[in-house]
């Protein structure tokens, strides 16, 4: 499973939605996620990533879509 | 660090509004108020109610409930993020309306987190000073219903005021041990100035609480070798029911172990923690002996931390 794939999965196990996300879509605009879902998300990625998100990075923009998601963890590489 | 909780007063103005009192001037439901931060009511402080004057009457109510006289109290911390002036403050004025003399009067302009900050400060002080009179005091609706309203300030807020003793001896609850924290890479996240509206980036305030209120309340238990579950009751900030709930499930705690009363004042800001202190251990008497409360708030700043304490 790649990168994409696995966060789409966390997103839809999160959000208790089975339809996944468009990968540039907001996860908050678009209702998949609200603000007390999104510290459950962090913590399943760092948990399926097997790292350490700073809470400096835990911001609304770097989290607001699966793209963003990517991007971030490319950068963590 | 020797210091015990003697005790807890608080203030709550009598004017009451409830969901159905905002719901059509927001454009929402009083459900969506409710099911959103689990307020259903919350407190306006009078046109004549000012914050001193809430800060003057917690602090003599918890006095009276402390049995400590106004000459005992060798220092004053006042916590307000709604304070009206700049400069003084009104921690010098409510230690003149309570007839505290000389003693040293501290401003701690923290908003939500400032008692929680107060108490770990007092429990510090209290070898030089004494007792140490500890208040939070809000006036936060002229700032919640400032227009244009927004709907996730304006549902929140409420007003009131908190006060503790803190003393180097007994009787009371133990201090055992503080642990306070800051980080001013989210200071624009929540902020309000003396002109303008109250900004609030909600998610990012929620999603840093979330992660930073459960670290630090287990920071503080695991350096003392304490389980959450051997806690008998955890004192928050009393922010949003939700966030609030959702602390008790990262600690793995039952959400009954959080006392609770943001159904009836909304969010205090400072005030919140004191005035839920002050209402359990009038029902409680105060932690049973050996048995640990833990208190913890976070707020605009970043500013978060806990405390614990023992009977």
């Amino acid at each position: 499973m790649n990168r994409i794939d696995t966060i789409t999965q966390i997103v839809k196990e999160i959000s208790g939605n089975d339809a996944a996300p468009d990968a540039g879509e907001s996860l908050f605009e678009s209702g998949y996620l609200d603000s007390f879902a999104l510290p459950d998300m962090v913590s399943a990625i760092e948990k399926a990533f097997q790292i350490r998100i700073p809470d400096g990075d835990v911001t609304p923009r770097k989290f607001d879509s699966i793209e963003r998601i990517a991007a971030y963890l490319e950068s963590r590489a | 660090m020797t210091a015990y909780l003697r005790g807890f007063g608080s203030y709550l103005p009598a004017r009451r509004a409830g969901n159905a009192d905002l719901s059509a001037r927001l454009g929402v439901s009083e459900d969506w108020i409710r099911d959103v931060s689990g307020i259903e009511e919350r407190r306006y402080a009078g046109p004549e109610e000012t914050v001193v004057s809430m800060a003057v009457a917690a602090g003599r109510d918890c006095l009276e409930k402390c049995r400590v006289g106004p000459a005992d109290i060798g220092m004053v911390i006042v916590s307000s993020g709604s304070f009206e002036r700049r400069f003084p403050g009104p921690a010098a004025t409510v230690a003149r309306e309570l007839g505290l003399g000389a003693a040293a009067a501290l401003d701690l302009p923290l908003a939500s987190a400032g008692s929680l900050f107060g108490l770990a400060i007092a429990a510090r002080m209290v070898e030089a000073h004494g007792c140490v009179l500890v208040i939070g005091s809000e006036k936060m609706s002229p700032v919640a219903l400032s227009e244009p309203l927004d709907r996730g300030v304006a549902i929140l807020f409420g007003d009131g005021a908190g006060a503790a003793v803190v003393s180097g001896t007994g009787p009371g609850a133990r201090v055992v041990d503080a642990l306070v924290q800051s980080d001013g890479a989210f200071a624009e996240d929540l902020r309000l100035g003396f002109e303008g509206a109250l900004e609030m980036n909600g998610r990012s305030v929620i999603m840093q609480a979330t992660r930073k209120i459960p670290r630090v309340i287990q920071d503080l238990l695991d350096r003392n070798q304490l389980p959450a579950a051997a806690v008998e009751v955890f004192l928050m900030h009393q922010a949003n029911q939700n966030l609030i709930d959702r602390v008790a499930r990262a600690l793995n705690v039952a959400e009954s172990r959080f006392y609770t009363n943001i159904r009836r004042y909304g969010n205090t800001s400072s005030a919140s923690m004191l005035i839920a202190a002050e209402e359990w251990w009038a029902a409680a008497g105060g932690p049973s002996t050996g048995q640990s409360v833990c208190f913890a708030a976070f707020g605009a700043g970043f500013h978060w931390g806990a405390l614990l304490a023992e009977g």
